[in-house]
């Protein structure tokens, strides 16, 4: 599974493009490809968005769902999603339950 | 410090013009984002995982109250309240939006600051000694010098091109605190036989993939020659300097290829057309930027020795941090103080604006007006009278930043690692508050003496693992994090690069194996007086290995 992330130009605040064909600040709203077909459209939208100058840094990255909720499989995407690990006051986790609830390392 | 002139104000007020009128283009789309990267990058504007990160300029690690509070209201009003302070002794900030960029440069512009060449393959912010001007052991202020070099460099178009970055970092004292050995260019300010000052030239060092020590290539330059002579090393390295890979693109790699003889003998060739030419510094123009560095006028203070006395019998955790962070003075009266930005469990290098604000109202009343940004991600009040300490101490304790733990093993380097960077493999902030916090005792940390460790997050190893007396490497392995650890490193007058002890640590492992590091020097060292590298130099990494890998190996 994947999904399409890029950040966005104007505040360079990571995105992902959702099925209302926005790009939402929320990775929970990310429009989810299956399949390879549904992955080269994913691809084709960020490229054109992309030259739109709408998005930069864009790229498919892997998910996977856990209860439900969509979890990057790299660790940098779950920071990516949520925010410092190290400052859960800031970012989207500082609005929001991080996405998948990464744990820092154990001993803080 | 050193004042802009009508140049100088000129130069950056065009730039910041320049700069907007490029970020409302691009924000109207007129320019694609690869037309526009190199000219952010130029700018000092990288985009990071989060947000796009502004690197600030401090030319070698100067600045002033004003300075400093123009930093804080930029943490304030266009960032999230804080910003981090960097190896590089520059300033980042984290979450600046691309359409408020401008305003930024604009408010750093009215204080005589800028973000101009913080990145590309230009000549980088020039770092000098964080004591300069203040060092008892110093033969000149380095920051002259620098200066110069700023100067030489800015914008210069033979050399807005290389192959790659190019850092020059001086030293004025003996001790090298600039780390000089591990820049493209270190310059150790010395005085010969007949009482001139002048250089000992090393170039080719650097840290990331390939860590070399930079080799000497001329024991003394006279000092009207430092730019004609560096002219000279950066024409060769623009000629020969490899183009096709980034990775062998540093100047390090060449000398390294090309061998330190040939390679010298090329630069002497290319500087004996240039000797005495119009690059020769006119020994007028060295006085006229000497005089921006003159020091404060520092007036006798002989109270000091009876007040600190006092003080010291007041308060145990004052004594601790006058022997910890205040740094002998050539003047006996005066002090240097370390403000360590590594307070237990905290983001080393981090400062919120209100803790900025009140550094700048200290440095004010009690420094002349004077800070350093120090390559250990620390500030320094260079000019403190010994009468006053206490009361600076007493306003750092307010504003928690009185952490009496420089050189201490707390006192950590790190890059921002994967919680920031976009380059970064593993997290480094997270694993230095573990360690911190693992050693809070200062009681512990001053038993364990001097201790540097570094961490970096990626193999450009901004956060100097290699120099490290323990140094840490973050890397991904089957999409985790796996820390390597490094000993033996060091970054002074005596640079060597740290040795890989063995099979790296997970996240949750990698302070317990710091640990047993620390406890294994402790059980071996001749006596409290041995440090760390001077141990781990005489009995070399088989007792560490042991003691990190003995039973493994056992159970295999």
């Amino acid at each position: 599974m994947k999904v399409l992330t890029a950040n966005r130009l104007i505040d360079g605040i990571a995105v992902w493009y959702a099925p209302d064909h926005s790009w939402s600040e929320r990775l929970a709203s990310a429009e989810i490809a299956r399949d390879k077909a549904h992955e080269e459209k994913l691809d084709a939208i960020g490229k054109a968005a992309f030259a739109a100058n709408q998005v930069l840094d864009v790229d498919i990255i892997d998910v996977d769902l856990v209860d439900g909720e969509i979890v990057p499989l790299r660790l940098r995407e779950r920071i990516r999603a949520a925010g410092p690990s190290n400052r859960l006051d800031l970012g989207k986790q500082a609005e929001q339950p991080a996405p998948g609830g990464y744990a820092g390392p154990a001993g803080i | 410090m050193y004042r802009y002139d009508e140049f100088d104000h000129d130069f950056v007020q065009a730039r910041v013009a320049q700069f907007a009128d490029q970020v409302e283009r691009r924000l109207a789309g007129e320019i694609t984002e690869e037309q526009f990267r190199p000219l952010r990058l130029m700018n000092g504007v990288y985009l990071q995982l989060h947000a796009y990160m502004l690197r600030i300029a401090i030319p070698y690690g100067t600045l002033n109250s004003r300075q400093m509070r123009m930093l804080a209201h930029i943490a304030r009003r266009y960032d999230k309240g804080y910003g981090h302070f960097t190896t590089r002794q520059n300033i980042q900030f984290n979450w600046p939006a691309l359409g408020d960029m401008p305003a930024i440069l604009a408010d750093l512009a009215s204080v005589e600051m800028h973000a101009i060449q913080t990145s590309g393959n230009c000549i980088r912010n020039v770092t000098a000694d964080h004591f300069a001007g203040a060092a008892a052991d110093e033969v000149a202020d380095p920051r002259p010098y620098a200066e110069i070099l700023r100067q030489w460099s800015t914008v210069h178009p033979e050399f807005s091109f290389l192959p790659r970055k190019f850092k020059i970092a001086v030293t004025g004292a003996e001790r090298d605190r600039a780390a000089i050995q591990t820049h493209d260019i270190g310059l150790h300010v010395k005085k010969n036989a007949q009482g001139e000052l002048g250089f000992a030239v090393y170039v080719g060092g650097g840290q990331g993939r390939t860590p070399l020590v930079a080799k000497k290539i001329r024991d003394f330059l006279p000092e009207q020659d430092l730019l004609s002579y560096c002219t000279a090393i950066l024409r060769v390295y623009n000629l020969y300097g490899r183009r096709d890979n980034k990775y062998k693109a540093r100047i390090k790699i060449l000398v390294h290829e090309t061998g330190v003889e040939d390679f010298t003998r090329q630069v002497e060739a290319e500087w004996a057309e240039l000797k005495g030419g119009e690059l020769t510094l006119p020994a007028a123009d060295i006085a006229a930027i000497d005089a921006y560095f003159a020091p404060p006028a520092l007036p006798a203070r002989p109270e000091g020795d009876d007040v600190l006395k006092m003080a010291r019998l007041d308060s145990r955790s004052f004594g601790e941090w006058l022997d910890q962070n205040v740094t002998t003075h050539r003047n006996p009266d005066y002090a240097a103080v370390t403000i360590s930005l590594k307070g237990i469990g905290e983001v080393p290098g981090d400062a919120s604006d209100s803790q900025m604000d009140a550094i700048a109202d200290i440095a004010e009343q009690f420094a002349f007006d004077e800070l350093r940004v120090s390559h250990e991600q620390n500030l320094i009040l260079p000019h403190v009278a010994r009468a006053d300490l206490r009361a600076v101490y007493d306003r750092l304790v307010e504003i928690e930043l009185a952490t009496a733990n420089s050189n201490l093993i707390s006192d950590i380097i790190a890059c921002p690692g994967l919680d920031y960077c976009a380059l970064a493999n593993a997290r480094s902030i997270t694993v230095a508050q573990q360690i911190s916090n693992r050693f809070a005792s200062l009681e512990r940390q001053r038993d364990i003496g001097e201790l540097k460790l570094k961490i970096s997050g990626c193999i450009n190893a901004c956060g100097h693992h290699h120099v490290g007396h323990i140094g840490i490497l973050g890397v991904e392995k089957k999409g985790a994090e796996l820390y390597q650890v490094t000993l033996g490193g060091s970054g002074d007058e005596n640079t060597s690069v740290g040795e890989i002890i063995g099979r790296g640590f997970g996240p949750d492992e990698i302070t317990d194996a710091i640990e047993k590091i620390v406890e294994t020097y402790l059980g071996l060292r001749t006596d409290g007086s041995e440090k760390f590298l001077d141990a781990y130099r005489r009995v070399g990494p088989a007792p560490f290995k042991e003691a990190l890998y003995a039973s493994e190996a056992k159970a295999a």
